[in-house]
């Protein structure tokens, strides 16, 4: 009963859908204001409906209804609560239930908080919604339905796979699409502009917000997909540029650049059919992600089960909505007249560098994804694109991005004295030199030049971004108390710009130390072996059989000690899932400040020699691997610092402008 | 400055960007892509370079899976039901290996006709056969026959 109200609510989403994506848009075209006012309660109704579909089917999870062929595929009665819960979004149909669940809350947002927007602009928002609603609806309903009926109901699920049992991997989904979906936000907006024949400042302060918030989603998205393949997968490795990876990080880039050249737009009124192609293509790579995630053309790791009906539909609403929105692009772009002039060396100026490197950037990590598919479609053969490509061609593009966000910072809008900036940042500078050539003579040799000029960067990313707000509080120069005074008169923004650029460098230390430094070791050991890695012995006190609720498996215990000291036990596991027919790997990892110390458990073998048996074992040191992390987090962090910033406050943009430019502003002086 | 000339800056910035992209993805292209070879592929074609990483992949054929004893080597043939290729693989196999099954591995092939298999990439899911074993197993003619003996 309950699937069914379930599927009746998705119908009726459907055709409220239908009704928010054509009549405001006739209504605003046509100067009808009965037909523009249907936008905001159209828009409530389709998130109430949607937010009923997607409970029914949370019930059905939850209760562990098997007549749902969705549940019956997916769960099983023994799974923890918590699966049971992620087992919704933990497979094809459920997780286009959540997109679309997301899309409507995006939307909600805009009908509830948008009160400050001109009317028909809102409602060629909302239509734009509705009609991204109407696609996704449809897919579902026609392609993917999460509430079809198995007769007779199996007495057991199939399980969900248990490498997804995971707390990690349990939120990484919904702040992906929050992500994902949250770009369709600007696309609406950008879209809406394009009819409207008009982007102005305002347009960017309500575009910047929702990008940023999109943004910080995705970040958190990506970094719980990496930590959990960190972990989970047993290899020690976080990042593998599988093309299910790239396809998150392709709009992440472009939503980059989109969040940067927002600003551009709002303070200077510049760079304004940039920023509305930008919105688009953030969208548009959201869009293309899910498909080549969900279509299954491209061979990874964690690709779904294909099916080609899904990939056609997918592909056709992929030309529609680019096609559709790069023509209108083509057609109106060249009306939108531009604001202020800048010259090259300017903030405006560091930021256009910013978006081209970015934007190629994506373009680069496009191509290597598609580049199988385009030379398989060609008969050239089937090859695979991995690792040495992206890092011989994104990473050269990304370190002028990062050299240069540290100096854009701190030039001027419009004209500015590249000296003066280079003489501020002189105390960065020297540290990332000391900080290259120490760790190129404490790695001492050759090889490692590159990785020195990584942390170098890292260095120069960290203290320039210290160095800007130092300068913004004139810290030292004048009493403390003053310097707190300023600081906590300065932008939010301001913050948050500083904090992300500072984590984007904590994050590179982590990404050269733990790509760099790595340290391997593969062995066979029987319980009392120690081997040492990295100053740590870790001692094998052999393996035990442990039964959790839904699995069983075998246990190690290593004794970790350090000059003598014990520090912790490291307890790998390796699971069998009856349920599921398969088995994981838990890795046992202890994280340090210097790095991570990580233990898996392998085959079991015998061995007469040393008591019987022997297990395969291998242990990791990941120098600096929890900084990528963390570093992503605080950029995130810093995402939602500048989020609370006053000019962001939603409904408050006129008192915003003033305040802002009641800051004291060194960076304009 | 005018627009004219801010515009050509940007033209020019854009270019040069692009040109440096192109450039580097050409030479990445050049030699950091690997390419897929079937057993087939390996046994009938002469040219496979040996200094170069590749990717084979195919089924495990039963019974031929050598699991370590004394040191980590573990020793399978890959079939594509009409050629078979030896692998020797250094290190923890992944927990979804099986004998019967798809399986693509990553390394070099050596001057003896072994191959020696730097990663093997075994799916998380054991119902999913890699496409290009699929295609390698319809190429050699024998993929209703794999099919069959599932």
């Amino acid at each position: 009963m309950i699937a069914e109200i379930g599927q009746f609510a998705l119908i009726l989403a459907l055709v409220i859908a239908i009704i928010q994506g054509t009549l405001p848009l006739a209504g605003a075209a046509l100067n009808r204001t009965q037909w523009v006012a249907v936008a905001r309660p159209a828009a409530r109704g389709q998130f109430l409906f949607v937010i009923i579909a997607f409970c029914c089917l949370t019930h059905a999870y939850v209760t562990s209804d098997f007549s749902v062929a969705n549940v019956a595929h997916n769960s099983h009665t023994l799974k923890p609560l918590l699966y049971k819960v992620s087992g919704v979004w933990g497979n094809h149909e459920g997780s286009m239930v959540l997109w679309v669940a997301i899309l409507a809350l995006f939307g909600l947002a805009v009908a509830e908080f948008g009160t400050g927007l001109p009317p028909t602009l809102r409602a060629r928002v909302l239509s734009i919604q509705g009609l991204i609603g109407v696609a996704f609806l449809a897919f579902i309903l026609f392609t993917s339905n999460p509430f079809l009926r198995l007769d007779p109901a199996p007495l057991e699920g199939n399980g969900l796979n248990p490498i997804l049992q995971d707390p990690g991997l349990a939120f990484h989904p919904p702040f992906l699409y929050l992500g994902y979906v949250g770009f369709s936000m600007a696309f609406s907006f950008a879209v809406a502009a394009l009819i409207e024949g008009r982007v102005d400042p305002a347009w960017a302060r309500w575009v910047r917000p929702w990008t940023l918030a999109a943004w910080c989603a995705l970040t958190v998205g990506i970094a719980l997909g990496s930590w959990w393949a960190y972990y989970e997968l047993g290899w020690g490795g976080w990042w593998f540029w599988d093309p299910v990876e790239n396809a998150s990080f392709i709009p992440w880039l472009i939503g980059t650049a989109l969040l940067h050249s927002a600003i551009v737009v709002e303070k200077r009124d510049a760079l304004k059919s940039w920023t509305i192609l930008l919105a688009i293509l953030a969208f548009s790579m959201s869009l293309l992600g899910t498909f080549l995630v969900r279509s299954g053309v491209l061979t990874s790791v964690h690709a779904f089960a294909s099916d080609p009906e899904r990939g056609v539909f997918i592909l056709g609403l992929l030309v529609f909505v680019i096609g559709g929105s790069l023509t209108l692009y083509a057609i109106r772009a060249p009306q939108l007249k531009g604001g202020g002039l800048f010259a090259p060396i300017s903030r405006e100026g560091a930021l256009v560098l910013n978006n081209l490197l970015l934007t190629t950037g994506a373009a680069v990590v496009l191509l290597g994804t598609l580049y199988p598919l385009i030379l398989d479609a060609f008969g050239g053969g089937k090859v695979s694109v991995g690792p040495p490509f992206f890092n011989s061609t994104f990473v050269p593009l990304m370190v002028p991005v990062m050299l240069a966000a540290v100096v854009g910072a701190m030039l001027s809008w419009k004209r500015a004295d590249i000296g003066a900036v280079f003489s501020r940042l002189k105390i960065a500078f020297y540290v990332a030199l000391i900080g290259i050539g120490v760790t190129a003579w404490y790695a001492g040799n050759l090889k490692d030049i590159l990785a020195a000029g990584g942390i170098g960067i890292a260095a120069w990313l960290i203290v320039g971004s210290a160095l800007e707000i130092a300068e913004r509080t004139a810290l030292f120069k004048g009493p403390l108390s003053s310097s707190w005074r300023r600081a906590a008169g300065l932008p939010r923004s301001a913050w948050g710009m500083a904090i992300a650029h500072g984590a984007v460098g904590i994050m590179v230390a982590g990404i050269t130390a733990s790509s760099a430094w790595r340290i391997e070791k593969i062995q066979l050991m029987a319980p009392g072996d120690v081997i040492t890695v990295s100053g740590y012995s870790l001692k094998f006190e052999g393996a035990k059989q442990i039964k959790g609720p839904n699995y069983h498996g075998e246990r190690g215990l290593f004794t970790v000690t350090k000059n003598g000291k014990q520090i912790t036990t490291l307890t790998p596991e390796k699971r069998e899932y009856p349920a599921e027919r398969s088995q994981t790997t838990e890795a046992g990892i202890l994280t340090m400040v210097s790095g991570d110390l990580y233990a898996v458990l392998g085959d079991k073998s015998k061995n007469p020699a040393k008591g019987g048996a022997s297990w395969s074992t291998r242990i990791y040191f990941n120098p600096l691997v929890a900084w990528i992390w963390v570093g992503a987090i605080l950029m995130a962090g810093g995402g939602l610092v500048s989020l609370t910033d006053r000019r962001h406050r939603i409904g408050a943009p006129k008192t915003a402008k003033k305040h802002a430019s009641a800051q004291p502003n060194p960076a304009s002086a | 400055m005018t627009r004219k000339q801010r515009r050509m800056n940007f033209i020019v910035l854009g270019l040069l960007t692009l040109g440096v992209a192109a450039a580097l993805v050409l030479t990445a292209l050049e030699d950091k892509i690997v390419f897929f070879y079937s057993p087939t592929d390996i046994a009938t074609k002469k040219q496979i370079p040996t200094n170069q990483q590749v990717r084979v992949g195919g089924l495990v054929k039963e019974g031929t899976w050598k699991k370590p004893n004394n040191n980590l080597t573990h020793r399978f043939t890959v079939t594509d039901l009409r050629h078979d290729i030896s692998i020797s693989y250094k290190g923890i196999i992944p927990d979804i290996f099986r004998e019967g099954q798809g399986v693509v591995v990553l390394g070099k092939l050596q001057p003896d006709g072994n191959f020696q298999a730097d990663e093997v990439l075994a799916k998380h899911d054991e119902k999913y056969m890699p496409p290009e074993v699929a295609e390698a197993l319809k190429k050699s003619g024998k993929w209703k026959h794999a099919e069959e003996k599932k």
